[in-house]
């Protein structure tokens, strides 16, 4: 994992719960670009824990002068994003990932529709930047449920192919409207709460859009469980999964060597094999298939858990 | 004729998996000969698939014409040959919207034409189904002189572009619509192994 | 450190040659004793200097020669270098990687000046010196793929990533063993390899992609793959399989040694910024089998290799016919001493 160090330019809130990061190189100089949708994981010592975060960069793709991301604060999540919004000041230094992309535009698109629901803006303004650069046809509807709680907002560019959608002014997104009647080769990109993936993925499959035009993101963060224990072969070791702590975590924390890139359940990188498994494996992950995920013989610890007597891994 | 059973192949060789109706959902259908079976049955398990296709049929030497217009599609037409029938197929595509369905039914070259037409257009692949029926004879490009020849039914055959005499791979182009075919002879020249039938 | 441009032909009279400082930095594509396929993939690190791998695009004595015979080929067949519309972004990465690691890596050949998308390129081997607009493709005498390719050796394919999988949409391909780009242009990983006898079903090709898939960036790869040549052609497209076949069956007891060349893909990965694609550079170098055995080590294991290949893997790389006489004519490098690991020569 090629990481560096860099320099917590500015901190900016976009929204009561939503706060901007811009990043810079410490010493002057460019960082590597990337493409709209890609994500950079953020390293955290928090204490005597390294917590390891994925965020979409959301600034633009072709500017190497920085990178922005916009972190949401879950207060009741496992700890990162409270840690970026009352720990990290301007000047600290912190060691983030190389940008990953496992959400790119399909360049070949007539036109892209991107959906984003709350803080699943963050991807589409990256997107919108490279968009709006090759000058490609899109439209983005960007649903929140009011103004004040919509961070994106200020970020967006006043085109007439943004649309904002707020809930509580009675201007609810209406995927039916916005699905019917798009040229053919137009696809789809949805970010935000699985529900609005999933309606998303209704509505086209009603208009008869094939799957193959629909792409996703879901902000996947490990869910927190109980507590299990997890026999480790290669190692000689037995770990215990804290309630907040992901199985990957956990590996990390014991020292056990496991690759890793979105930490998101959906890149595979992580997949390790099950060796025996007494009880059932919570799969939280996009990766396996369901026949994968039903024989029991494979986990990604970065976001999956497991219930039972006994669950052996080759690592 | 029932649906053709082809022999397991290598990857990039297509497969034709069948029709199924998707209901009354806006329809391209391009078929050639007996093509035509596999949507007369297709119309058979769902009558609403006819109400809103466009039906493009090339009966090349069949005569199922008129029992598909008995299936009442929204939009009937009849072309002697697939060159005929392009600037139409293109026009349909140009003007469809996501949520069309493209049914392809009959030959390979048939199918494989129609098929790279619509991904052109941006329909996406797994929008089209195909079914095939009939002749199993190939369309085979020429690696050396680019030319198509139509209709191949023996390997090796001789490309009716530049005379070299080609033998017939599985490999397939989804972008040219065709089977590739390489000079047999290109080693040893008129060393041409025996003429086979090209089988399923 | 100065190269000298061999000026030498891989058609017609054949003229091509490696001087001895070539043969002792020849990749040689087998560590161990006998050959079966493998994903093996491994970090693109710099190697040791004065080896193929010391800089992230190899210049060597062929340089110039090479892209004059590509010129040629471009000539006879255009379609050797193809692009679908959507990866003209890739071709602009592919340009940058190029540019910004030649300049860097040879100093002395070549340079890059960049004023924000105002860019100076000079390129001293092949006398290019052209301003440009970074991705103003108008601003270039040809496509940004193709005007970096047509000065970089190598055979060179851009892979869009989508659906979980990789496309071959773009290429340069002038130097291929025997597969088209005209033909397979627009085919996923497994359409590509289909042809591959046996791969499929050993799961190589699931592991390959599943790899390649999370390729990141500032971390490429590469892997070495092999076949074998009669004369040094670079162009053993299937296009122009008709005209260079009847060389194959030339070879004699008598000339196979200097006839017959061991060919060797370089093949490295890389993942591209802006466009997300994968860069497949597919560097050929070529070596003579009598300068091949000037290195006893090489010359006991490739005749180990060859003579234990199964069958349908010669017929697949196309020396099937060739075989016994080859095998024959290194046997006589292979005293039966063990051989060290790895594939550099011994000391």
């Amino acid at each position: 994992m090629t990481a560096r160090l860099l320099r917590v330019a500015k901190i900016t809130p976009l929204s009561p719960l939503v706060t901007r990061f811009r990043f810079e190189c410490p010493e002057g100089g460019t960082l590597p670009l990337f493409s709209g949708g890609a994500h950079v994981v953020v390293e955290m010592p928090d204490g005597g824990l390294l917590r390891r975060n994925a965020y979409s960069l959301i600034s633009d793709p072709m500017d190497g002068s920085g990178y922005e991301i916009a972190v949401r604060r879950e207060d009741a999540g496992r700890g990162g994003s409270r840690f970026m919004h009352s720990r990290v000041a301007e000047g600290d230094t912190l060691r983030i990932g190389a940008p990953v992309n496992l959400f790119s535009l399909d360049l070949r698109a007539r036109k892209h529709v991107l959906i984003a629901g709350g803080i699943g803006i963050t991807p589409f303004l990256a997107q919108l930047r490279q968009l709006i650069r090759l000058q490609l046809p899109f439209e983005l509807h960007y649903a929140a449920r009011s103004r004040a709680e919509a961070a994106g907002l200020a970020l967006l560019p006043d085109l007439p192919q943004v649309h904002a959608h707020i809930s509580d002014e009675g201007n609810r997104m209406d995927l039916g409207a916005i699905l019917a009647g798009q040229p053919l080769g137009t696809h789809v990109y949805t970010c935000g709460p699985e529900g609005l993936i999933d309606a998303v993925a209704e509505t086209a499959t009603r208009l008869g859009w094939p799957r193959g035009a629909l792409h996703s993101e879901a902000f996947l963060s490990p869910p927190p469980g109980a507590a299990f224990q997890v026999r480790l072969a290669r190692s000689g070791k037995t770990i215990t999964v804290a309630p907040h702590q992901s199985l990957l975590e956990a590996l990390e924390e014991a020292q056990v060597d496991a690759p890793w890139l979105c930490r998101g359940g959906a890149c595979g990188q992580c997949e390790t094999v099950v060796l025996s498994c007494k009880g059932r494996i919570e799969h939280h992950d996009h990766f396996l298939t369901d026949a994968e995920k039903a024989s029991q013989t494979r986990i990604m610890p970065c976001v999956s858990r497991f219930q039972g007597e006994d669950l052996t891994l080759d690592r | 004729m029932p649906p053709t059973a082809f022999t397991p192949s290598i990857p990039s060789r297509p497969v034709y998996p069948g029709l199924v109706s998707r209901g009354a959902t806006p329809a391209l259908m391009l078929a050639d000969a007996e093509g035509a079976l596999a949507l007369a049955d297709l119309a058979a398990s769902d009558p609403a698939v006819m109400d809103r296709a466009h039906l493009i049929y090339i009966p090349a030497g069949s005569d199922h014409g008129a029992r598909l217009q008995a299936l009442r599609p929204a939009q009937f037409h009849q072309a002697p040959s697939f060159a005929t029938a392009l600037p139409r197929l293109r026009k349909a595509l140009a003007d469809a919207h996501m949520g069309t369905v493209l049914y392809l039914a009959g030959t390979e070259g048939l199918i494989g034409q129609g098929l790279a037409e619509a991904l052109a257009a941006g329909l996406p692949a797994d929008a089209i189904q195909s079914e095939h029926r009939g002749s199993i004879a190939r369309r085979m490009q020429c690696v050396h002189c680019k030319g198509v020849t139509e209709d191949v039914t023996t390997d090796p055959f001789t490309c009716s572009h530049c005379g070299l005499t080609l033998f017939v791979r599985d490999h397939y182009s989804r972008r040219l619509a065709a089977f590739q075919g390489v000079c047999v002879d290109a080693e040893a020249p008129g060393d041409i192994p025996e003429t086979q039938e090209i089988r399923p | 450190m100065t190269i000298r441009f061999n000026d030498e032909t891989f058609r017609d009279d054949y003229t091509f040659h490696n001087s001895p400082e070539a043969v002792r930095r020849f990749p040689f594509p087998f560590d161990h004793d006998s050959y079966m396929y493998s994903v093996n993939i491994e970090p693109h690190r710099r190697g040791q200097a004065g080896s193929v791998f010391q800089h992230r695009f190899d210049v060597d004595e062929h340089y110039i020669a090479e892209m004059r015979d590509r010129e040629i080929t471009l000539k006879d067949d255009p379609l050797r270098c193809q692009s679908l519309p959507h990866m003209e972004l890739a071709g602009w990465d592919f340009l940058e990687l190029v540019m910004t690691c030649k300049a860097e890596d040879y100093p002395d050949l070549f340079s890059l000046t960049r004023d924000g998308d105002r860019w100076h390129w000079i390129n001293r081997p092949l006398g290019i010196d052209q301003r440009f607009t970074f991705l103003d493709a108008t601003t270039l005498p040809c496509g940004p793929m193709e005007y970096i390719t047509r000065q970089t050796q190598g055979d060179h394919a851009l892979l869009d990533q989508r659906e979980g999988n990789l496309w071959m949409d773009a290429g340069m391909i002038t130097s291929q063993a025997d597969w088209s780009l005209d033909f397979d242009i627009g085919m996923n990983f497994f359409e590509w390899h289909a042809p591959v006898p046996k791969a499929a079903e050993m799961g190589v090709f699931q592991r390959a992609l599943k790899f390649l898939l999370n390729l990141q960036q500032g971390a490429p790869v590469r892997r070495l793959n092999w076949t074998m040549t009669v004369n040094p052609r670079l162009d053993t497209s299937p296009e122009n399989y008709h005209k260079w076949g009847p060389e194959k069956r030339t070879l004699t007891p008598e000339t196979v040694g200097a006839k017959q060349y061991l060919r060797v893909e370089l093949q490295t990965l890389w993942r591209l910024p802006r466009s997300n694609a994968v860069a497949f550079p597919i560097r050929c170098y070529l070596c003579a089998l009598e300068d091949i055995v000037t290195v006893p080590k090489w010359g006991r294991r490739l005749h180990r290799v060859l003579r234990d290949l199964p069958e349908e893997l010669a017929t697949y790389k196309g020396f099937s016919v060739n075989r016994p006489m080859i095998v024959d004519y290194l046997s006589k490098f292979d005293d039966g001493a063990p051989t060290s690991p790895g594939i550099f020569p011994d000391p």
